[in-house]
């Protein structure tokens, strides 16, 4: 069937739609839903690791197949350092524009290195918004709850009470570089809520919170003149032999020339994993997100946590087929905005937490009540047209201005017909383990932003991502400049990698796959 | 959906099994074949090109695929973002190579009067000649040739709003025949807007302080001694 007819049923059943209250489900009817249609529950997808820090841990296919992958570098490389820094940070999104910020400021000698342009990362594209509590009604406490629950009560309780408790002195630090978040008509913050979230907790700068973050933390990581490898890759990390973390080896992706990098703490803020494609399924993410700091952790030693679960966001485009797997925001749902099935049906309370929007928009689907494309997709309506009924014409021009540009570039218009929609991978809920200043079990080795794992348990809530970034990047920061001061550089040497390749030897793992991926492999071979 | 496209090499090639139809697109000045449709960005993988320099956020938002294209027989050369554009039959385009525009480096909170410091950092700033080829340019349709003329004026608010846009893409840049980098402009007015003449949140302040005279400490006592499960009825009964 045509779109265009098929969206005629959102229009005409609007009115009734907006006269129910949908209400949420119990907590028994959430786990079995989740249990039932959630990605991360698909046995056949998973597979336990062979040997390293997690053996026998059961994750992806993708992930395993990377982290049992072999070093790219030879044993007898060459190590003679072309750098020698205090401070190495690694990514150039919010997570390691904070930590570089932060270390410098605190008198260290930094270097930041990231695989793209700085900037180039997810961080720029948050749209949702970042979850600080300054709201009146609002508390450390009361986001500390909301996020436990949001992440099945998995959360690492003193990674999160860190969080929470930080969050409105990095709202300050961030109104500070001249982040212009939006306001009420008093000069208070403006806040709106989030999926899963009790209070009206979100930080927003109109639909365009993460590029506007981006954009100041950019400007000033220049204005400071922190040194820039821009197109530099890491592809190793380096040791002294005794598990402390001493540096690491970078590529220049311009030229394939191998960097030696030593440094006194190296900080990983590389970010996600939605480019390998996690289950075939497509994603939000930007083109580096190949999640490199779990490989790179893991040959050193260093365990993972909450491997085993990724975050599906229940709204990726899935007409016109270019915005497949883009993100269309959260807010339209927290504005109120219905999700509705191919019977012109409600099916789910849309400001549930994600995983359980995810597992019911894939039921609906599964269960064949999903409207197909032309292409043979399948998706759900998300009825952007209700918020300028709801709110007044204008509020989507308003308030999504990123979005009504995203969908007019392909002649969608949303003031004026519903999107499809169908969850798309979108964030990596575990990550490398940390303690509350962002260091790792092997010394000096610190990991911050998405890249981390178990501040968000089993499912992240919307908006807390963000304000991770900012709390990790700046502890970590903090904290390896301030050990920089009377920490001599220890001795480079690749021993990590020798005792990683033996143990692959000893479980017959011989792939042949370099790891990590670096970048994801879209180019045809013709 | 997804399980027929399980590695990412399938997955790029997804749109080529869908949608069978071809278009002839000219990248860099020669002719290649790509399925109808698909972005500009996904044209040069099909294409068989490495991407590296042009890619980064594959969303619209970081400005890394800036893209000059013109349309069939039409000789007007126009500017996008080659991720977030599709291929029309005819259509030749090519990366904007990197652009070595001039960023003033200042401290923010040290400068007296920001609307003034703007002619010392940016002296080209005043010097617009209005030809709004800067307008032209912008693939977020901002007024940028305006917004240059605003933060002249020293109305930084509009600046502000105007830019919340700006994905830094730099196409304003190279036509400039003034040699102003407006993007720059923008970032530099917008981020005094805030630093400078914005009001300070109260309720922000209040939380600060509430938190380090340990006004939670309470709260925190009572819900950290709690077993899992006291957490988990805790927390659902706070809808
Ligand atoms: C579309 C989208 C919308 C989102 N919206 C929100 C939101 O509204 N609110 C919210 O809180 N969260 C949101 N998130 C999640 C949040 O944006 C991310 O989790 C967060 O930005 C990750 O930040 P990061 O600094 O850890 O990683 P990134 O911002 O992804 O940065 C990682 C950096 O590391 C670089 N890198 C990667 N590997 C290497 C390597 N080997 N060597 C050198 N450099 C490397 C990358 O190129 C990149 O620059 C969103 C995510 C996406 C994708
Ligand atoms: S103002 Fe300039 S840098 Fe910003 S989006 Fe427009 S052309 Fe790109
Ligand atoms: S291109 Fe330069 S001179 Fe022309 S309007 Fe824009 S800022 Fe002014
Ligand atoms: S790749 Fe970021 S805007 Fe296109």
């Amino acid at each position: 069937m045509d779109i265009t007819a098929q969206q005629n049923l959102v229009h005409q059943t609007r009115d009734a739609r907006r006269a129910i209250d949908f209400p949420k489900l119990s907590p028994a009817e959430r786990d079995a839903l989740i249990k039932k249609y959630h990605p991360d529950h698909r046995g056949h997808a998973y597979r336990p690791i062979k040997f390293g820090p997690n053996a026998g841990d059961s994750t992806v296919k993708e992930v395993a197949t990377l982290l049992e992958g072999d070093s790219s570098i030879p044993a007898d490389f060459n190590l003679t350092p072309e750098y020698s820094v205090d401070v190495l940070v690694v990514g150039g999104g919010g997570a390691g524009c904070a930590a570089a910020l932060h270390a410098h400021a605190a008198g260290s000698n930094v270097l930041l290195a990231t695989k793209l342009r700085l900037g180039d990362s997810n961080s720029v594209m948050a749209q949702g918004g970042m979850q600080i509590a300054v709201g009146p009604d609002d508390s450390p406490v009361q986001h500390f709850l909301d996020t436990l629950k949001g992440g099945h009560m998995k959360n690492d309780h003193d990674l999160l009470k860190v969080m929470v408790e930080e969050g409105p002195s990095i709202g300050q630090w961030l109104l500070e570089l001249g982040v212009l978040f939006d306001r009420q008509s008093d000069g208070n913050l403006h806040v709106k809520k989030g999926g899963g979230s009790s209070k009206a907790r979100l930080l927003t700068c109109s639909d365009y919170t993460g590029l506007e973050i981006m954009r100041v933390l950019k400007d000033e990581v220049l204005n400071q003149k922190v040194p820039l490898l821009e197109f530099g890759a890491v592809v190793e990390l380096l040791s002294d032999g005794k598990g402390t973390c001493t540096g690491a080896v970078l590529q220049d992706l311009d030229n394939k020339r191998h960097v030696v990098v030593a440094a006194k703490s190296v900080i990983l803020a590389t970010g996600g994993i939605g480019r390998l494609h996690i289950q075939g399924f497509p994603t939000s993410n930007h083109y580096g997100a190949t999640g490199d700091a779990l490989v790179l952790a893991y040959r050193m030693g260093v365990p993972l946590v909450q491997i085993d679960t990724f975050q599906y966001h229940p709204s990726g485009g899935v007409y016109p087929e270019q915005l497949v797997g883009a993100l269309v925001t959260e807010g339209i749902r927290s504005e109120g905005g219905h999700l509705v099935n191919a019977k012109g049906d409600r099916f789910v309370n849309e400001l549930d937490t994600r995983d359980v929007v995810s597992s019911s928009i894939i039921k609906e689907c599964e269960e064949g009540r999903g409207v197909r494309t032309a292409a043979g997709r399948s998706g759900v309506w998300l009825d952007t047209p209700l918020l300028d009924v709801a709110h007044g014409p204008g509020t989507l021009d308003k308030h999504f201005p990123a979005m009504v540009r995203q969908y007019e570039r392909y002649q969608v218009d949303i003031r004026k017909d519903p999107v499809l929609i169908y969850p798309t991978l979108h964030y990596q809920n575990g990550g490398v383990k940390i303690d509350v200043t962002g260091e790792t079990p092997a010394p000096n080795l610190f990991v911050a932003g998405e890249a981390s794992g178990g501040l968000h348990g089993r499912n992240r809530l919307m908006g807390n991502s963000l304000l991770d970034l900012m709390v990790f990047g700046k502890r970590a920061g903090q904290t390896a400049a301030e050990r920089a001061k009377s920490l001599p550089q220890g001795a480079l040497t690749l021993d990590h990698v020798a005792k990683f390749r033996e143990e692959a030897k000893r479980h017959h793992v011989s792939s042949g796959l370099n790891s990590p991926m670096v970048l994801p492999a879209y180019t045809r071979q013709v | 959906m997804g399980s027929d496209s399980n590695t990412p090499q399938q997955f790029t090639e997804q749109a080529s099994e869908i949608q069978a139809q071809m278009v002839t697109v000219e990248i860099e000045g020669k002719p290649f074949q790509v399925p109808a449709g698909v972005t500009l960005m996904k044209a040069m993988w099909y294409a068989g090109k490495e991407v590296l320099r042009g890619a980064g956020c594959l969303g619209g938002f970081c400005g890394a695929c800036a893209t000059y294209y013109r349309t069939k027989d039409d000789p007007k050369v126009k500017t996008c973002l080659a991720c977030s554009m599709a291929v029309e039959d005819g259509m030749s385009f090519s990366f904007m190579p990197a652009f070595p525009a001039r960023k003033a480096i200042y401290d923010l909170t040290e400068l007296k009067d920001p609307k003034q410091d703007l002619f010392e950092l940016y002296p080209e700033a005043p010097l617009c000649r209005n030809c709004n080829a800067c307008t032209e340019a912008c693939p977020q349709k901002i007024d940028v040739r305006e917004g240059v003329w605003k933060a002249v004026f020293g109305d930084f608010k509009a600046v502000s709003d105007m830019f919340m846009d700006c994905v830094m893409c730099g196409m304003c840049a190279p036509v400039c025949i003034a040699d102003i980098a407006p993007n720059l402009v923008a970032v530099y007015a917008s981020r005094a807007q805030g630093v400078h003449f914005t009001e300070k949140p109260k309720g922000l302040a209040t939380r600060i302080k509430k938190i380090a005279d340990g006004d939670y400490q309470e709260d925190w006592d009572r819900i950290l001694q709690l077993s899992d499960e006291e957490l988990q009825n805790t927390t659902a009964s706070i809808t």
